[in-house]
């Protein structure tokens, strides 16, 4: 599926080398080392990649809620519409959050104040960036409700959270997130701890939408499965950094990254026959305070040559929109071809 | 069937289970339930949650069997109750030919030396004051399964390399242990007292995905190499479909389908087994946006207050009048395969 935004001449988000780092006893750890990347106008992209590769750090940072002790965003440019996010001041920068961006984290229990009831933590962001109150904020309110399934939606913004089902709640926080319009939606693990069938509800109500509304949607998950299934385009993380980026089809059905290849190998697949043994990356992502030289991902690559330990690859274009950060692309890509076959 | 030399994948997994002996484990018709109480000083009965109810199933040795469903389905009470850790429920568990239900604590004892546990949490599961080697050696002593130091010291190291760790962090902390390894930890002391059984529960899905991967093939290992039987449970049903040889699907505490893995997973014949195979999505984009899914309507009903008739007629696509009446038994539709479905149709 190819986004069917209004081709715009530049992007609805710009991230540019963007740098964060957390300040730990043994020292300042990069979590994001020089991520670069779009999000163009009514598209969804993948963030995609195992723990403490970056993805929600970077999340964090594009929406300034990194914590700060100990998290520091030390360089690069955030540009959302093409203002800096970085150089505005928090008021302004609250008048983006929900107005602008919106955003679903993991934790649908944790993210909603357990004390207020459904609806008055849904009226907050419309008296906020809307100056909507009273009865007409309570309409507005029944009808996000009612958007994202909710039954009965009059009586239920008088709940208190803890009266809903975990994917109730995560239902609550799509409305929540989409009450102000906002241009991009960041959806960070928003459906991890659900199950499956409450998951996949969910997913294609997120996904519904936001293509109606033609809000740009940012899914970050460790999942495969789920931005093959949602995502225009993807990039794969590792170690703080991006190391592969294209279109969904590019990237799943041509990987050109050694990572990107052992992430796909190492998940058991619905899609084709069951095999007898994965075939997994070997080894552990490394210590972000103690990473090898070179290549961050060379000790657990089967493509790795001496030039991988004293140079860093950058990502370089291979196809028309897909950039790889491997010496060994090519011959990557080709050994994935001829063994898929 | 046909067996393709060149595609060693198409074996069925039937040939590497030995079934002539009779089953290791024969749970049936087993219940547990929990009884809500209210009441200061006379408590009665208000409500009951039917956890389990009526659960049967074999598991023979070298076997997996794979037990999926969403939380709340009774999936790792069911595994409680096999070893004996929750409020005795009813019904009979067997484990080779003796009797569970019933026996006191005392009596369990030997019996758990045969039945090892690998839980969830590598972080939660496993004593931070405890070094990696007191841990997985604890099953041994508790037992009394090594004859000196010696021998208990040349057993640990054994344990740790059978795992894929090295000998020398036994004397490491957990602390000191990424999850991936805690979980080889958490897997060498579930066999450290050779069990004939592992009850696996949701014992990846904690895992990033390359180490998940190699956690599955270790288990796989282990189970070639020592003829271990593993009662598997998890919600990845992708995961499930990997590892097992049989699988049972529960729902609201029943076991509504139960098939060879391969059958299952092409030919599934319960509507609930056809939605939860529906709504995974699979790392291929040409295959997954020509898909169409089955969207469950709603939540999974509250256990306290199950629905009449079949538990899944709430949410399912196909009910009919009849199914919020009679509750479906069981019923084979194929040769290995049995389905809870009143319109499920044999084939």
């Amino acid at each position: 599926m190819t986004s069917d935004s209004p081709i715009t001449s530049s992007p609805l988000l710009q991230v540019r080398d963007l740098r964060t780092s957390f300040d730990t006893p043994a020292g300042r750890v990069p979590a994001v080392s020089g991520v670069s990347f779009d999000v163009n106008h009514g598209e969804t992209l993948g963030l995609v990649g195992e723990s403490g590769c970056g993805k929600s750090v970077s999340a964090l940072s594009i929406m300034r809620l990194v914590p700060n002790p100990p998290g520091v965003i030390e360089s690069g440019e955030v540009l959302f519409e093409g203002v800096d996010l970085l150089k505005i001041s928090d008021k302004e920068m609250q008048s983006v959050r929900g107005a602008g961006i919106g955003m679903i984290f993991q934790e649908p229990m944790s993210s909603l104040n357990p004390v207020l009831t459904i609806g008055r933590q849904i009226t907050e962001p419309l008296g906020v960036h809307l100056g909507l109150s009273g009865a007409a904020a309570e309409y507005r309110a029944a009808e996000l409700l009612e958007m994202v399934g909710i039954a009965d939606s009059k009586r239920r913004l008088g709940d208190h959270p803890h009266q809903l089902s975990g994917g109730q709640r995560q239902r609550v926080m799509i409305a929540i997130a989409l009450s102000c319009e906002p241009k991009l939606l960041i959806a960070d693990e928003a459906t991890t701890a659900l199950d499956v069938t409450i998951q996949a509800q969910i997913l294609e109500l997120m996904k519904n939408l936001t293509s109606q509304s033609g809000t740009a949607l940012m899914i970050i998950t460790h999942n495969l499965g789920i931005i093959a299934r949602y995502a225009d385009r993807l990039n794969v993380m590792y170690a703080g950094k991006i190391r592969e980026s294209g279109t969904a089809e590019q990237v799943y059905m041509r990987p050109s990254h050694p990572y990107t290849v052992g992430l796909l190998n190492s998940v058991p697949r619905l899609d084709r026959p069951a095999s007898e043994r994965l075939d997994p990356i070997e080894g552990e992502i490394p210590d972000p305070a103690n990473l090898p030289s070179g290549c961050a991902f060379r000790p657990r690559c089967r493509w790795a040559t001496a030039e991988c330990e004293v140079a860093e690859p950058v990502l370089e274009q291979i196809e028309d929109r897909q950039v790889v950060a491997c010496f060994e692309a090519k011959s990557v890509s080709d050994s994935v071809e001829v063994a898929w076959q | 069937m046909t067996i393709s030399p060149t595609n060693p994948n198409q074996l069925s997994v039937r040939d590497t289970v030995d079934s002539s002996s009779g089953p290791l484990l024969s749970v049936r018709d087993l219940k547990v339930h929990f009884p809500l109480k209210r009441g200061f000083i006379v408590q009665r009965e208000v409500a009951r949650v039917r956890a389990v109810d009526g659960v049967s199933f074999d598991i023979y040795p070298g076997e997996t069997l794979g037990l999926v469903g969403e939380s709340g389905s009774g999936k790792t009470t069911t595994a409680k109750a096999v070893i004996q850790l929750n409020t005795p429920g009813e019904g009979s568990v067997k484990f080779e030919g003796q009797e569970l239900v019933g026996l006191s604590n005392s009596a369990m004892r030997p019996v758990r030396r045969k039945m090892g546990m690998v839980f969830q949490d590598p972080y939660g599961s496993l004593n931070p004051r405890m070094r990696a080697g007191d841990i997985v050696g604890e099953p041994l002593k508790v037992h009394g399964l090594a004859d000196s130091k010696e021998d208990y010291r040349a057993q640990v190291a054994s344990l740790l390399t059978t795992v894929g760790l090295s000998p020398a962090m036994a004397e490491r902390y957990p602390n000191e242990f990424s999850g991936g390894q805690r979980q080889r930890l958490g897997v060498a002391r579930a066999i450290a007292a050779r069990p004939s059984l592992l009850i696996l529960d949701e014992s990846v899905s904690a895992l990033d995905v390359s180490i998940q991967a190699q956690v599955l093939n270790l288990l796989q290992d282990l189970q070639d190499q020592y003829n271990l039987a593993y009662l598997f449970i998890a919600h990845d049903l992708s995961v499930v479909r990997h590892i097992s040889h049989r699988v049972a699907v529960m729902y609201l505490g029943k076991i509504v389908e139960t098939a060879d893995s391969k059958d299952l997973y092409e030919r599934p014949l319960h509507p609930y087994t056809q939605a939860l195979l529906s709504a995974i999505p699979t790392p291929n984009p040409i295959h997954e946006r020509s898909r169409e899914r089955i969207i469950l309507r709603g939540d999974l009903p509250s256990p306290l207050a199950p629905p009449p008739g079949c538990g899944f007629s709430t949410r399912c696509p196909i009910a009919t009048e009849a199914c919020s009446q009679t509750v479906p038994e069981l019923k084979t539709l194929a040769e290995n395969q049995q389905a809870a479905c009143l319109l499920a149709q044999s084939v």
